[in-house]
């Protein structure tokens, strides 16, 4: 083998261990998926043992009303708590990206619910939320306000798995905001100052136009995120009361091990896998669309250096 | 156009001082240039001015007015930065009137004023451009424009030509000079490149330290420096010193070194009266060595660089390496052996402590 041809196989070499990983990890599970959701299976069954009943799951699930319950509930969430955690996280930014005192310690314990299992954020949420025992309860009862039916009232049920959600997430926006923040040309900035912008002008005319693809990117990534979140739910509400908070992943969840559908389970799990193939390529297509601009940005500017050069 | 005075300035961070009891006046449409090595405070002092630093102690007055505690927009000035600080989303146009539209100015005065600058400095054609679409001149002359638009009262330059080529920053020195013809402003520039302080200025102040070390024309500084320090930062190449004795020849005072011997004008020689037999700093332009084969000044030359009209020579004179600049019309070899004299009227003297001009 020449030394060229090695050379040029090195990366692959380089490569291989992670691919492999990938195939058994990632690959394979999803393609069981997709095969599995073409069958009427029971977990009982083995999967070669199951009926081949084509695009039929599919084609029930459109007319399923627990399913489109689901996947209204999982819609409404992910909105709900993106769009929240988005203005508290890009809020806290604003206020906070400045010299403080402590402010490494600060930054370290505004990111640790993000740190905390899932689970774990589920059951001291749900003693929190607690009827009689919680901390919220017990405070309105301390100040003489009546019980609120955090966990046993739709409404009220929806809202705390939504607290819960922004509690644990918005530190993840906060930290790429401030970053975003913190890499903004500070000249700019000053110069806004002098151009007599106030702090609310600088924030929407300066500040934010420049952090747009970084918040872009971030709101995409919780999207993503949002949609697929289960344990928090599972140990709040387990999806109650009534389906008011079983999102998607849930209902999947509980059709694969209460009602034994396997192939039913895996049709919905692909249409989730759909929705957030779209969001994924619109995050692609997204920093394409920026990079290209950059791209076009850089030529033009070269251009003008070299007219300028032979003027 | 209002006065502006720096009045007992002090910047600290901390527990270190880097700009002490600054005193500054600048006249009524003055082009004054802070000129100084890095870190002699100097942006500093105009970032004090323009508030975008606070002030440590004393006032900065515009018109009598003490504006040290007020928000940079309330001091009516327009600043050009050293990184141009164009706002990257903004088009050109957008980026020149962005000043204007927060003032919320009629939109038809906004874009008249903007096509006026923009056709001044030659911009038209940019107006829909993108600050990244532009070449490093085009952004500065954007930076130039947004502060034009304003029509401020005072316009503060930080170092606005240092991130330009060679050539560029030529180019762009001779259109700030002309510009500087046309518009009657204050104008404080900050720069650590003598030559654009030489040629922008009407008054230049060389700092040091955060001190001020002299104020004065570009004349001044170059043919009267207060010490050592203008005298060495102003001019190129700079200037030589030398150590020297201050000796008494049959009642004639004299300069003496190891390798020379300089006979004094009697109006030189009254400014060292005091200074009998006493060791003092010789300083010479490289300029002011006249190329004399009757000359006492006798060098060897180790290097000789030619520069096209000039040619600058290295040599070694009172155990010091000198500089010695000559027409490069006869050629000069290294290796060579030339005299030179010396007309006494053209040197500077100093004294070896405190540096200062004798």
């Amino acid at each position: 083998m020449s030394i060229q041809r090695a050379s040029r196989l090195t990366p692959y070499v380089f490569l291989a261990p992670a691919a492999a990983v990938m195939a058994i990890a990632l690959l394979y599970p999803v393609c069981y998926m997709i095969y599995a959701s073409f069958l009427d299976w029971n977990p009982s069954q083995r999967i070669g043992e199951a009926d081949w009943i084509g695009l039929r799951n599919y084609i029930n699930l459109l007319s399923d009303e627990s399913f489109h319950e689901s996947f209204w509930v999982t819609l409404k969430f992910a909105a709900l708590v993106v769009g929240a955690e988005m203005v508290i996280g890009v809020g806290l930014a604003l206020i906070l990206d400045r010299k403080l005192r402590g402010m490494s310690v600060l930054r370290t314990i505004f990111i640790l619910p993000m740190m905390i299992a899932p689970i774990v954020v589920g059951l001291v949420w749900r003693y929190m939320y607690h009827p009689t025992v919680g901390l919220f309860n017990r405070t309105l009862a301390d100040i003489g306000v009546s019980p609120v039916p955090w966990l046993s009232d739709g409404d009220w049920a929806f809202a705390s798995v939504v607290i819960a959600d922004v509690w644990q997430w918005t530190p993840f926006i906060f930290i790429l905001s401030l970053a975003a923040l913190q890499s903004l040309p500070q000249s700019a900035l000053e110069a806004s100052r002098i151009d007599g912008a106030s702090g609310w002008q600088q924030i929407w005319h300066i500040k934010l136009p420049l952090m747009m693809p970084v918040l872009v990117v971030t709101g995409l990534l919780r999207l993503i995120d949002a949609f697929k979140v289960l344990e928090v739910i599972l140990v709040l509400t387990n999806g109650g009361p009534g389906l008011s908070t079983e999102i998607l992943a849930l209902r999947i969840s509980r059709t694969a091990s209460e009602f034994r559908e396997l192939g039913y389970a895996a049709a919905m799990a692909n249409y989730l896998l759909i929705l957030l193939m779209v969001l994924t390529l619109g995050m692609y297509f997204y920093n394409k669309v920026i990079e290209a601009r950059a791209v076009r940005l850089r030529k033009a500017a070269a251009a003008a250096a070299a007219k300028e050069e032979g003027a | 156009m209002p006065e502006i005075r720096l009045d007992g300035l002090k910047k600290a961070y901390g527990h270190v001082t880097v700009i002490e009891d600054l005193n500054l006046q600048m006249e009524d449409s003055e082009f004054t240039v802070l000129v100084g090595p890095s870190g002699c405070g100097k942006s500093t002092t105009l970032r004090m001015i323009a508030g975008l630093e606070t002030v440590s102690g004393g006032a900065i007055l515009i018109d009598g007015k003490d504006v040290s505690q007020l928000e940079p927009k309330d001091r009516d000035l327009a600043m050009v930065f050293q990184d141009y600080a164009l706002y990257p989303h903004m088009n050109v146009a957008r980026n020149m009137s962005f000043a204007l539209r927060l003032a919320r100015y009629p939109k038809a005065e906004i874009d008249d004023r903007v096509k006026k600058v923009a056709a001044m400095l030659d911009l038209s054609p940019y107006l829909d451009r993108k600050p990244g679409e532009l070449s490093g001149g085009q952004r500065q002359r954007v930076a130039m424009g947004r502060a034009l638009v304003r029509d401020a009262s005072t316009f503060l330059f930080d170092e606005p030509l240092s991130n330009l080529d060679a050539k560029l920053r030529g180019q762009m020195r001779a259109e700030l000079a002309l510009m500087r013809q046309r518009i009657r402003k204050n104008m404080i520039y900050v720069t650590h490149d003598q030559i654009e302080a030489m040629t922008l200025g009407d008054r230049i102040v060389v700092m040091r330290q955060g001190k001020i070390m002299q104020a004065g024309s570009p004349e001044d500084l170059y043919g009267q420096p207060q010490n050592m320090f203008v005298a060495g930062f102003i001019g190129s190449p700079p200037m030589n010193f030398l150590p020297v004795e201050v000796g008494d020849e049959n009642g004639r005072i004299t300069l003496v070194g190891s390798d020379l011997q300089l006979a004094l004008s009697n109006a030189v020689a009254a400014r060292l009266a005091n200074h009998k037999s006493r060791s003092i700093i010789l300083g010479v332009r490289p300029s002011h060595f006249i190329r004399d084969d009757a000359g006492s000044i006798d060098l060897q030359i180790a290097l000789s660089e030619y520069i096209g009209a000039q040619s600058v020579l290295t040599s070694e004179l009172c155990g010091r390496p000198v500089h010695v600049e000559v027409s490069a019309l006869k050629p000069v070899r290294a290796g060579e052996q030339l005299r030179f004299s010396l007309n006494p009227d053209t040197i500077h003297l100093f004294d070896p402590e405190t540096e200062a001009a004798l």
